[in-house]
């Protein structure tokens, strides 16, 4: 009975699920890319959650989205357009229409799609017979009823509420035909899923295999993909997102350092997931602190931070507004302290869900007084480990607060990650005292650091007194002197300027000798800068990227990078903020800048026409 | 500021003192209260290097630079989180906070009830002078209705707060109330609060010399504090007066003062105090008694035993640890849903 019709070979493909915020989009999308990592596709996902938890249902407002980019070749985003698109009510259509591709396969719940639904969804024409879904490859299926349908049958007493909720099991079921897959991958996610309850186990199964077999008979879909996997990629992933990476960096990092770590915190989107993540981590004697509020939230840390742990507060951007009082303070009683802000939109409450880079300023000077710290981005859902484990270590090192920013879309976009082994992550050295050292003195500095030493209470011979008041040179005693100020100011600067003594280099992707164009960007726009720079070299443009990681301070041969090229375009998230940071420091060079301030990431189709625009300019 | 003298003999006064200068006002209550304090932690049996002392802003706060111990002289209000997240992290220290009634209970009025509420084993002193000394003279949360400063020109129209109703309306289960100018009653309150597991919350009767003199002498004054004071004692009846003569029994919903020898009273009528009562209905009374309808309460109001935050913490970590296969940070990253790519 097969018609197998042709099989096409793809390179990659995106995929978007949009349904109802019940519909358990998210859940599937998970299980589609579970799948393709089984398969050895690298892929890049990335939810696309309503703010409001349970936004009537039917209308724009409660559709949840998941976006899947799965590929044979490296994947970096989770794609511009989807190529498929599954809408399971004309609101999830509505939403996701101008994100397609135009010749995209669009499946829909063909159960849904009525006057009533189209009403709610806000649609004037009924979509399916005006000329809107032109040119897409449209698969109506029966998706509510042929669900209920199977599970009566299989009398195990669920009713429709119960069968409606495995729907998207048979959108799975679809998407499997549709990607020529092993249906046994789909059955064991859901074995797994619902170990607890057999009967949702056999209902599930039962509509998935439904979707395969609806697919394959109905002839509903002309072709079917097939992405390969990705070559030359060996080893153990996972597929993780920013918020688990960054909380897993911090573990790594207080293991490495034999420290225990301390995480105090205010839940806050999009940052919640790291309190919670390591919330569950008792067993590794991590110890979380859900505070009153944000202040308390690092208040707590600098507590835990004196006591000789490794201490982290997480939170967002208005969140990073309310702690940068204590902030201060982890400067000038000069104690490690790990803040990592997830940004979102702004300001003030924003766009809570959203993505942005629109704290960078405040990260850098968001402080009262000469206030430096170091300032470190993610530039990747995985690399949030490494740059988590980075900023612990730097803080602990050069005892100082290290600001680790993140964004939405790293935070809770998900990357097939090559797992790391702890003894190949590098040592962290913890600057302490011995007891009754009779050299320790409170602000004595280390001389090529700067930093001064971490004596702890409890510790025999070694009692101090730190605070928020100005700090005599060395002894630190409460001082008011004018020159002694200065001097702790200027040293306070200079041992956040030192670090660039301690990191890596900026690195050029491209002509790294130099060329034509640097696109400029820093932390989580690196999929999409990288993508559109490596699309536009294939297709033989001289273009490369600078992506930075270290903002401040930033890497040592910044003013080599840049001066190497004839033009040169900062790109981010934001109204200009990196960009003002390298004209304040860099003022030699000229600087074109793309932003985009939309909630969204940047798309590859766009930066590419700007980058093209910006090479025919003369 | 570092100390290098770690003599393990018995611990006296001046294992605590400093030797820089002092800097309060000549006569003002903060004085005493250090030299309390002071007298009070060798008696703890608790090694010198294990003390620490976290503060606020303001006058009192200065208190960590006055004593030898290890110390954070940290945010205005912050004191209590920071002091939170310390012992949080280190049960073993023996951490004190010391603030003052703008600190706890106007800025730092959130982290207040909060560590109240978490029962942590803290021992937080307020230094409560109904005014903001440091800042020269405006109204605190706890300046009496009407008061005349810099601020309220015209008298204050904000109901006080009394830290001991807070306290106990946040759930505290140790709360005393000590006069900076009774030595001997706050050095045998701080011994009691060091002793008591959980978060202990002293407000201090102390006078600031500069700007609110003698506030509290309507009560603590020498002529009038024998009858308008009430030392309370835990198992003892709540008697008070110069000639010992009056008393507290509960009539209806409230306390009420009698005079023993008076309508049939006896001394067997009066309420005996019970510190350890669960129940904080009666310490609750006790706490917001003020003249001249009653005596003040002075001493250790309520004093009950519970879990602490802290030791629930380690609790979950033992278990966890026992009871987890995740061993080590390898193991975590190699935990869930693993995709061996070949
Ligand atoms: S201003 Fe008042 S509280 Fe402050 S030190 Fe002087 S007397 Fe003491």
């Amino acid at each position: 009975m097969s018609n197998k019709n042709s099989i096409i070979e793809l390179e990659q493909v995106v995929v978007k699920f949009a349904g109802d915020s019940g519909d358990g989009m998210q859940l599937t999308g998970m299980q589609f890319s579970d799948a393709s990592a089984s398969l050895g596709n690298d892929l890049s996902t990335f939810p696309d959650y309503p703010s409001e938890i349970r936004a009537p249902q039917g209308t724009i407002a409660g559709v949840s989205g998941f976006q899947v980019h799965i590929g044979h070749k490296e994947v970096q985003t989770p794609g511009d357009l989807a190529d498929v698109l599954v809408a399971l009510n004309p609101a999830a259509l509505k939403a996701n229409m101008k994100w397609v591709k135009p010749s995209a396969t669009i499946i829909i719940d063909i159960d849904n799609f009525d006057n009533k639904h189209y009403k709610k969804a806000g649609f004037i024409e009924d979509p399916l017979h005006d000329s809107s879904l032109k040119g897409f490859n449209l698969v109506k299926a029966p998706i509510t009823s042929l669900s209920r349908a199977t599970v009566r049958e299989l009398n195990i007493g669920l009713d429709n509420k119960t069968a409606d909720k495995t729907r998207n099991q048979f959108v799975m079921g679809l998407l499997f035909w549709l990607f020529d897959r092993d249906m046994t991958m789909g059955e064991h996610f859901l074995q797994e899923k619902f170990a607890k309850k057999p009967e949702l186990v056999k209902a599930n199964i039962a509509v998935l295999r439904a979707g395969f077999n609806y697919a394959e008979t109905v002839e509903a879909m002309t072709n079917q993909f097939h992405v390969n996997p990705q070559k030359g990629r060996k080893g153990k992933f996972k597929k993780i997102s920013g918020n688990i990476a960054a909380s897993w960096g911090l573990v790594a990092a207080a293991e490495k350092a034999g420290l225990k770590l301390f995480l105090g915190s205010y839940p806050i989107t999009p940052a919640s997931e790291i309190l919670q993540e390591l919330s569950g981590l008792r067993n590794l004697e991590v110890k979380t602190f859900q505070a009153e509020d944000e202040i308390a939230g690092i208040c707590t840390a600098i507590g835990a931070s004196f006591g000789g742990y490794l201490a982290a507060t997480s939170t967002s951007g208005p969140g990073l507004a309310l702690k940068t009082e204590a902030a201060g303070l982890a400067v000038i009683t000069e104690l490690p302290l790990v803040i990592v802000n997830v940004q979102r939109g702004g300001p003030s409450t924003g766009l809570p869900t959203k993505t942005e880079q629109s704290d960078l300023l405040q990260a850098i000077h968001g402080r009262s007084g000469e206030s430096p710290c170091i300032v470190i981005a993610a530039s990747s859902p995985g690399n949030c480990f490494e740059y988590a484990f980075e900023a612990a270590k730097l803080s602990v090192e050069h005892m100082t607060p290290v600001i680790l920013l993140s964004d939405g879309y790293l935070a809770n976009g998900t990357e097939l990650w090559p797992i790391p082994q702890m003894k190949d992550l590098p040592e962290i050295k913890t600057p302490r005292v011995k007891d009754n050292d009779p050299n320790y003195q409170p602000y004595k500095r280390d001389p090529e650091k700067l930093s001064r030493f971490w004596a702890l209470p409890g510790q025999e011979g070694l009692r101090h007194r730190i605070g928020g008041l100005e700090k005599s040179d060395v002894y630190g005693e409460v001082s008011h002197d004018p020159f002694n100020h200065q001097l702790m100011c200027q040293y306070r600067a200079e041992k956040v300027n030192r670090v660039a003594d301690y990191i890596p280099k900026q690195d050029i992707y491209g002509s790294k000798d130099g060329g034509e164009l640097l696109v400029i960007g820093w932390g989580g726009t690196y999929g999409a800068l990288y993508s559109a720079v490596k699309e536009m070299r294939e297709e033989g443009y001289d273009i490369s990227l600078a992506q930075f990681n270290y903002i401040m301070p930033l890497p040592k041969n910044t003013d080599e990078v840049l001066g190497k090229f004839k033009k040169r375009i900062i790109c981010e998230l934001n109204l200009g903020q990196f960009a003002d940071y390298l004209r304040s420091i860099y003022p030699q060079y000229k600087y074109s800048q793309f932003n985009k301030v939309q909630g969204l990431p940047f798309f590859i189709s766009e930066l590419k026409k700007r980058f093209k625009t910006l090479l025919e300019e003369e | 500021m570092t100390d290098n003298n770690n003599s393990t003999q018995e611990l006296t006064k001046k294992d605590f003192t400093v030797d820089s200068t002092i800097k309060w006002c000549a006569g003002c209550g903060a004085f005493s209260i250090l030299s309390s304090v002071q007298n009070t932690l060798p008696k703890l049996g608790v090694k010198k290097d294990d003390f620490v002392f976290v503060s606020g802003i303001g006058c009192s706060s200065r208190f960590p630079y006055y004593i030898k111990t290890y110390g954070i002289h940290s945010l205005h209000g912050r004191a209590t989180a920071i002091a939170s997240g310390l012992k949080s992290a280190r049960p073993d220290l023996n951490v004190w906070v010391i603030t003052g009634d703008g600190d706890s209970m106007a800025i730092g009025g959130n982290h207040f009830i909060h560590l109240i509420r978490r029962n942590i084993d803290l021992n937080v002193i307020i230094f409560n002078n109904k005014i903001y000394g440091l800042t020269k003279g405006q109204y605190s949360p706890t300046t009496p209705m009407g008061s005349k400063t810099k601020t309220s020109p015209f008298g204050t129209i904000e109901r006080p707060f009394m830290p001991g109703e807070l306290t106990l309306g946040a759930q505290g289960n140790f709360f005393a109330r000590v006069i900076d100018k009774e030595p001997r009653g706050m050095e045998d309150v701080f011994l009691q609060a060091a002793l008591h597991k959980g978060t202990s919350i002293i407000e201090v009767f102390q006078n600031c010399v500069i700007f609110n003199n003698a506030i509290h002498e309507q009560i603590t004054g020498k002529d009038v504090r024998d009858d308008r004071i009430i030392y309370v004692e835990h198992n003892k009846p709540l008697i008070f007066g110069k000639e010992r003569d009056k008393g507290l029994i509960l009539k209806g919903q409230d306390l009420e003062v009698v005079k023993i020898g008076e309508n049939g009273i006896s001394e067997s009528d009066i309420l005996v105090h019970d510190a350890n009562n669960p129940n904080p209905n009666v310490h609750y009374m006790l706490a917001r008694m003020t003249y001249p309808t009653h005596p003040v309460a002075v001493g250790v109001i309520r004093s009950v035993e519970d879990n602490t935050y802290e030791g629930l913490l380690e609790e979950q970590i033992e278990h966890a640890k026992a009871n987890s296969k995740i061993k080590n940070v390898d193991d975590l990253l190699n935990s869930g849903n693993v995709f061996n790519i070949e």
